[in-house]
């Protein structure tokens, strides 16, 4: 390539022109720059489950806003295809989503007719799949950069400020999310607690259940296979699966037992929903467990027995600390898939964000499909920076 | 001194250990020398329990091993393994201050007997104390882990296969620093491996083994002089075995009285390396010195030879 790019010729100069674009930055930018040019910016309803009248970026926005939110996504553009150095494309990728999320906001208010009430201006594909693309370019700009775990954390705190703070400032109150938010704040809240609730509550009983399960598997391999083979059955069967067949045993539970039927467990509610979670964030808590513990380096037990380290020293001192990663790792994984699936709980009376996700569906209105499902997708991703950051410093100098 | 009594121990059918007894002098050497599969790993191991004889016993200066709980009878015994088994997550100072910490040694003492023993295998504390094992060198990580076994001052070190993981060289450097060692603390020695060479150069006494048998067990001269069995001849090697023989005796232990000329030997040479010194130069006797530099007497080529042969 380089022999051949000697003799100044048209065909290897456009090699070189070539290699200087960056592929990731081009791709996103060509489907940014199509999203943007032919999708629509914002959805203009009579009222919130009537179909919506697209409405471009500068058919939304008064002259000068949409030109000056142009000219930030050409930039971006420039940069995230021409531009090699991370800082920079870090730095105009969050201008270009500060940009886009202040355009939203004004073209909903602009196109919100003074006290008009019923009207709603919805975010449309034209603005999510942009964002989207900015979002993957800062991810990407974040990994080149490879900022320390307590730095990640710290931006993502950063962010989820940064996103409170806007929300709170009133100036995205016209985009029929926030409307669908504020009708509904008080149970956004209460649903907001209940997933978080649900999610780590039944972590929690996995991890405090299948710690001691999973060292068990280690040292007696004799029972490995069937209790690994069971939790594999379970993984298998769908959620909505599981939560019918938790009601017939549960719900007997609680005709039988008037105290369990006090302390909330029923066949439909929270109490199935639980039990589930807890049986699908078994396998991978008991799996890593298992897989951490046989990481060990056996000449390190060997050597820890050897010198005088009762069974619980070893367990508590070496391979525990050792295995640790690992099994953080499958918590990680346990983390964000319950909360995805908290999501479906709503289906039988378990409450959580998903309640929001399945009225908007029955109502056909997406924007309270919206209100349940931001915040879920938020909260996964924070869960796993939070712990994929925890990892990184754990698994430091164990080599 | 360890008195190993009918130790036996049984797996299914097989017995890896069949009815080995032995008297282990203390402030001494010993090496268990044997083939993979001869058992030498699992008599070692059922000295300190890590393994549970099947019968038999292991008496530890009269005291039958199984009088107390295993996991205290190991913290006073010293344990060193190939590929040195230290722990990862902890530092260099950690890893050896791991039994005195079990033993509930005060901060302070615990400090200095980290310090002394990193001074002994020569790594400086301000340098290495702190750094974790994964920073070290292949020898600086075995060093580690024989200062590590040797950190609660322990009567006995056991040791199984310490050097297989390391280069000739620096194999070479640990079991000089192991001899060194064991005469500066005087603790008794018990060193399995399966390298002739080894056992012959480190141990005052040789046991070797085979499918769980103890063959012989003596002074590494009369092993090759009188061998007890067909196998043990084999193992010590009959191509060499004169060479190995000269390899005993150092030239500073017969050299004569008297000044002649030739080539100038340390008196801690073997007279094998003083017959390779003399056939390289040609001389007929070596003038052997001591390590100040004064002359200590020669060495015919001779008396070399005549040491080269059975007695």
């Amino acid at each position: 390539m380089l022999q051949s790019a000697q003799p100044q010729s048209p065909p290897s100069a456009s090699i070189a022109w070539a290699s200087r674009i960056d592929r990731l930055g081009a791709l996103l930018t060509l489907v940014g720059a199509a999203a943007v040019l032919w999708l629509p910016f914002v959805l203009v309803k009579a009222n919130r489950i009537v179909p919506g009248e697209p409405r471009a970026l500068w058919e939304a926005l008064p002259g000068l806003a949409a030109g000056g939110c142009t000219a930030v996504l050409l930039l971006s553009a420039l940069v995230a295809v021409l531009i090699r150095n991370a800082r920079i494309r870090l730095g105009v990728a969050l201008l270009a989503v500060v940009t886009v999320c202040l355009a939203v906001a004004a073209a909903a208010s602009a196109l919100t007719p003074a006290g008009n009430r019923v009207i709603r201006v919805a975010a449309g594909a034209g603005f999510w799949v942009p964002l989207v693309c900015l979002g993957l370019l800062c991810t990407d700009a974040i990994t080149r950069l490879r900022p320390a775990p307590a730095r990640r954390v710290l931006l993502l705190l950063a962010f989820l400020l940064a996103a409170v703070l806007a929300l709170a400032s009133g100036f995205f109150d016209h985009l029929s999310v926030m409307r669908e938010y504020a009708v509904n704040a008080e149970r956004f809240a209460a649903e907001l607690r209940q997933h978080g609730l649900l999610a780590l509550g039944s972590l929690g009983a996995a991890v405090i259940a299948g710690l001691p399960l999973g060292i068990l598997c280690h040292r007696v391999p004799r029972l490995r296979a069937g209790i690994l083979g069971t939790l594999n059955v379970i993984q298998t069967i769908p959620a909505i699966a599981l939560f019918g067949i938790m009601m017939a045993p549960l719900g007997a539970l609680a005709a039988a037992l008037p105290l369990a039927q006090r302390l909330g467990i029923r066949g439909i509610g929270a109490a199935p929903a639980a039990v589930a979670l807890f049986l699908y964030s078994l396998l991978p808590i008991v799996a890593n467990t298992v897989l951490g513990l046989k990481r060990v380096s056996q000449a390190a037990v060997d050597a820890a027995r050897g010198m005088g380290m009762t069974n619980a020293q070893v367990l508590w001192r070496i391979e525990l600390p050792l295995a640790l990663p690992v099994i953080l790792t499958g918590i990680r994984v346990v983390l964000v898939q319950n909360i995805g699936m908290v999501t479906v709980a709503a289906l039988i009376g378990g409450g959580g964000l998903g309640t929001f996700v399945f009225q908007g569906i029955g109502q056909t209105a997406i924007d309270l499909v919206l209100l349940g499902a931001i915040p879920i997708v938020v909260m996964a991703f924070s869960a796993a920076v939070l712990l994929d950051a925890l990892v990184e410093v754990l698994d430091r100098g164990k080599r | 001194m360890i008195t190993v009594e009918n130790l036996t121990k049984q797996y299914g059918a097989t017995r890896a250990v069949d009815d080995v007894s032995m008297q282990i002098p203390g402030n001494s050497i010993t090496v268990i020398v044997g083939t993979s599969g001869s058992g030498k790993s699992t008599l070692l191991r059922m000295i300190n329990r890590l393994i549970e004889p099947s019968a038999g016993r292991v008496l530890i200066e009269g005291k039958d091993t199984r009088s107390e709980p295993a996991h205290l009878l190991r913290r006073r015994i010293g344990y060193a393994i190939q590929g040195h088994g230290l722990f990862p997550h902890r530092t260099v100072e950690e890893n050896i201050a791991t039994v005195p910490r079990l033993l509930r040694w005060s901060a302070p003492r615990v400090r200095a007997r980290v310090e002394e023993l990193l001074r002994v295998f020569q790594l400086d504390p301000a340098q290495y104390a702190r750094a974790f094992p994964h920073e070290l060198s292949g020898g600086q990580q075995q060093r580690v882990g024989v200062a590590r076994a040797l950190a609660a001052e322990p009567a006995v070190l056991l040791m199984d296969e310490p050097f297989g993981a390391l280069d000739p060289i620096i194999r070479a450097k640990a079991q000089e620093d192991l001899l060194n060692i064991q005469r500066r603390f005087g603790t008794t020695v018990v060193l399995v491996t399966h390298d002739m060479d080894e056992a012959f150069h480190l141990g005052d006494r040789v046991a070797v083994m085979s499918q769980g048998r103890l063959l012989q067990y003596d002074r590494p001269a009369v092993l090759l002089t009188r061998p007890a069995d067909p196998f043990v001849s084999r193992m010590t090697g009959l191509a060499d075995r004169a060479m190995r023989l000269l390899s005993l005796t150092t030239a500073g232990e017969v050299a004569s009285p008297g000044e002649g000329g030739g080539p100038r030997v340390a008196a801690s040479a073997s007279l094998r390396e003083v017959l390779s010194e003399l056939l390289w130069s040609g001389a007929h006797a070596a003038l052997v010195v001591e390590a100040d530099g004064t002359v200590r007497g020669q060495l015919s080529l001779e008396t070399i030879l005549a040491h080269g042969r059975p007695r």
